[in-house]
């Protein structure tokens, strides 16, 4: 049953910031979603397929997300109600298209959500996804709460067919990421006939006109935004400090005021609809307060379009102080915090705050220093990455020429640190290890005599990997893309892709042949599996030897936690402690030190390896790797 | 159940694969269905592999809480692995705090390697029982294998917090939100996964 697709109007239940999303999108109607998996954004498709046969939807996983926004546009044409979401790094990716979609305009509502990763805990930058909004002159929705996001996502739709815009929502993790008591509405059932109007055509050139017909749009969304309920005043009149928030600095910020006991000194403004930004909502309230401080997420986006109206209208304003990230009251890097909040006002207000007792507080910290070790990211137990990279590390070394690895962003990115054995030397976008290894590859010639390899997931290849492969064939690079083929998209919770033979809905699809369109482009290409490291070790031998053109190692190997769903252990798994000889082998404790698999560890009371039974997944692998072959496997 | 406070604040910790989340998650929706107003903020994305990951739960009669606990306001933890409970206390204990733990302890990378020793359990749980009003400890994980699979740990987990009496849940609203969130073939092994734990929960 879909957790979303409940048709039960006044009930409340506890729904994910992504799930509220989605629910407010079936509210309003949705027909066709799409989007490519990227946290904190990937909840929002995942709980719309779960829902697409109750709700007779077309939802699916794009190869990329400029695919995803150019399929839920298509859908807006032929005027059904549409959404597509993206991470932050996504809308680098769709902004091509959507920069001239916002010129075109749209028919059915269309919604597009980008979850944002302040502090990028799950994302190689912390990207602010709302200037977007600004380059583009759309419509900016920022939701605060759970019910929020569903309300203002079910608003968005009407509010892009009113204008004739896409309307965009900022989320981030705190709200995309989090779960809260949201309470249900009606679940309409809409009866839509998909048609192309030939007389209306969606054409961006020439731009000066569209470009006028779209800034007289973002006139009317001002308008519409002043008396949004979506923007609200908490506080005194004249408040002695006025702050203006919104998204998850709504809540830190209401607490933060609690704790303190400041409510009769402090103002909260909490804007949600943020661009085009209120501003004769935002002028009443700077005119009442002489220092204004602003808490918000990433970038100072409020505070200088706010400092921008100051500007505009300061002979009527008064002097005023202003405190936020350019004052240096809020940090500018990394997420904010309801610590960081709490001090911001402290210190403005010269308010003391101390949550627990200085004795508690150091008692605990003497705890934690002394019996707390570090946890490290790894691989997980029976990762093929791990295997993989132990034949990178191995071949390189046997190679001797200094050659290197160039990556991106997916769980292989861990092949950065100690569990990939630190072989990769660079990450950056979807693809970008290829695309680099394309230009690494045309260096020989200025004397690059280091071998090149890049990795890239399954998914990854066909979100941006092709077109450098494309690229490197076509201008003669010479490297080898090792091609991580773990048939799913892990890292952001095993979404299916093209190479899958599953649709987002769990259909079946026709299973793209990765062999196959690698030969195609012309590419050398030879397929192992990394748990059979004799085998992956010599094809990367090979490849290492052959200096010419682009060569393609496909590793086949299913991940670790999709196959633990299924099946059992591949083998069972034991060191026999009679054959491991621990420090007197000679090794070095090869299995634990190097190879790190978390299913086996250094136990130093008998000074011998030893399997984790509650963590070994049996995939054999470090029965391979002992030389004392103290491992033993058998067949589970 | 009255509250103790308004808001009462939980954290569930513990490592990047121990079903931390969806602990999280089916205890959020018992409380809900309670009809109390609640928050959950999650730490995953990276952190799921190998790393420490914690779910904020906020527990309210009437008030959405924000998804983070300030520091130092942690009433009731969770953690599903020992070490896990000091590194959690160490910024959101304060004097009044109550801990469950979970005493199997999940190896760190560089322990594994021989690079770091994992210090005793008996001292750790110590510790935790110094900077604890009241503390419980279970083996949930030995629960769990012997039941076939590690994966039952957290609804062993569950079945212990209920036997606390911190919170207002019960094993009724446990079986009910177990049958809407998760597969039917699963009932029967977590049920019995919660009963175990119910059972062998000691208060320390």
């Amino acid at each position: 049953m879909s957790l979303i697709a409940q048709d039960a109007p006044g009930k409340t239940i506890l729904l994910m910031g992504n799930e509220a999303i989605a629910r407010g999108a079936l509210e309003a109607g949705v027909k066709v979603c799409a989007a490519y998996p990227g946290n904190p954004s990937s909840e929002i498709i995942g709980s719309l397929s779960s829902a697409a046969e109750a709700m007779d939807l077309h939802v699916e996983w794009s190869v990329n997300e400029k695919v995803a926004m150019e399929v839920v546009a298509a859908a807006s044409f032929a005027g059904l109600r549409s959404l597509c979401s993206m991470k932050q790094n996504g809308i680098n990716v769709a902004a091509d298209f959507l920069l001239n979609l916002n010129l075109t305009g749209t028919q059915g509502g269309l919604v597009f959500v980008v979850a944002d990763d302040p502090g990028g805990i799950s994302s190689t930058n912390e990207e602010d996804s709302r200037i977007f909004a600004k380059i583009g002159n759309l419509p900016l929705l920022e939701p605060a709460t759970f019910q929020e996001a569903k309300d203002m996502t079910l608003w968005a739709f009407s509010l892009s067919e009113d204008l004739g815009l896409p309307v965009m929502i900022r989320s981030v993790t705190r709200v995309s990421h989090a779960r809260g008591n949201v309470r249900l509405g009606a679940l309409p059932r809409p009866i839509t006939k998909a048609r192309f109007d030939i007389n209306r055509p969606r054409l961006a050139f020439p731009p000066f006109p569209n470009h006028k017909a779209l800034l007289q749009k973002m006139d009317r969304a001002k308008a519409l935004f002043e008396g949004s309920p979506y923007n609200l005043y908490r506080g005194a009149e004249k408040p002695e400090l006025l702050v203006i928030t919104g998204g998850s600095g709504w809540m830190y910020s209401l607490e933060a005021v609690m704790n303190l006991g400041v409510q009769d000194r402090v103002g909260l403004l909490k804007l949600g609809t943020t661009w085009p930004l209120p501003e004769t909502l935002v002028l009443k309230h700077l005119k009442q307060a002489e220092t204004v401080l602003f808490i918000e997420e990433v970038d100072p986006f409020l505070e200088n379009n706010v400092k921008e109206f100051f500007a505009q209208h300061c002979m009527n304003l008064g002097l005023k102080r202003f405190y936020g990230k350019a004052s240096g009251t809020v940090p500018s890097a990394g997420e904010i915090s309801p610590e960081i909040v709490c001090s911001a006002l402290q210190s403005l207000l010269r308010v003391a705050y101390k949550p627990r007792p200085e004795d508690y507080a150091t008692r605990a910290r003497e705890a934690a220093a002394e019996l707390v070790p570090a946890r490290a990211l790894g691989f997980c137990a029976g990762c093929p990455h791990r295997a993989t990279y132990w034949a990178v590390k191995k071949a390189l070394a046997l190679d001797g020429r200094q050659g290197f690895v160039l990556g991106d962003i997916g769980c292989y990115g861990l092949g950065m640190g100690p569990s990939g054995f630190f072989q990769m030397k660079t990450i950056h976008a979807m693809g970008s290890g290829a695309g680099l290894a394309a230009g690494f590859g045309q260096l020989g010639r200025f004397g690059l005599t280091q071998p090149v390899l890049a990795v890239c997931g399954d998914s990854t290849f066909y979100h941006a990997a092709m077109p450098a492969l494309v690229n490197a064939r076509y201008n003669s690079a010479n490297f080898i893309l090792l091609l991580l083929d773990n048939s799913a998209t892990a890292m952001t919770g095993f979404q299916p892709h093209p190479g899958t033979g599953r649709t987002a809905t769990g259909k079946e699809a026709p299973v793209l042949d990765l062999k196959g369109i690698c030969e195609s482009l012309g590419a050398k290409v030879e397929v192992t599996d990394p748990f059979d490291q004799r085998a992956t070790t010599e094809a990367m031998l090979k490849f290492l030897q052959d200096e010419e053109g682009v060569k393609v190692l496909i590793l086949k190997r299913e991940c670790a936690l999709v196959r633990s769903r299924k099946q059992k252990k591949l083998y069972h798994v034991e060191v026999d402690p009679e054959r491991c000889l621990g420090e007197a082998c000679g090794c070095n404790r090869l299995c634990t030190r190097v190879f790190k698999c978390p299913g086996l560890y250094w136990d130093r009371a008998t000074g011998k390896s030893r399997i984790d039974e509650a963590i070994c997944t049996g995939c054999g692998v470090c029965a391979e790797i002992c030389p004392a072959s103290a491992i033993r496997k058998e067949v589970a | 159940m009255a509250l103790a406070k308004d808001p009462f604040n939980v954290i569930i910790g513990g490592v990047g694969g121990q079903g931390n989340v969806l602990a999280s998650q089916i205890l959020g929706q018992m409380l809900v269905s309670g009809g109390y107003v609640i928050t959950i903020g999650e730490t995953y994305g990276a952190s799921q592999r190998g790393g420490a990951v914690m779910s904020h739960l906020r527990l309210s009669e009437k008030d959405q809480f924000s998804p983070l606990i300030p520091e130092g306001r942690c009433d009731l933890l969770v953690s599903l692995e020992p070490v896990e409970a000091l590194r959690i206390l160490e910024p959101y204990g304060h004097p009044g705090v109550m801990t469950l733990v979970n005493t199997r302890p999940i190896f760190p990378m560089d322990v594994i390697s021989g690079n770091a020793t994992y210090p005793e359990i008996s001292k750790v749980v110590a510790a935790i029982q110094s900077l604890s009003r009241k503390t419980w400890s279970i083996n949930a994980t030995e629960i769990a294998l012997e039941m076939g699979d590690p994966i039952f740990s957290n609804m062993a987990m569950l079945g212990a917090l209920t036997a606390t009496n911190t919170l207002p849940i019960n094993r009724q609203g446990f079986e009910e939100t177990i049958k809407a969130l998760l597969p039917s073939h699963r009932l029967s092994d977590n049920l019995r996964a919660f009963d175990e734990g119910s059972n062998a929960v000691q208060e320390l």
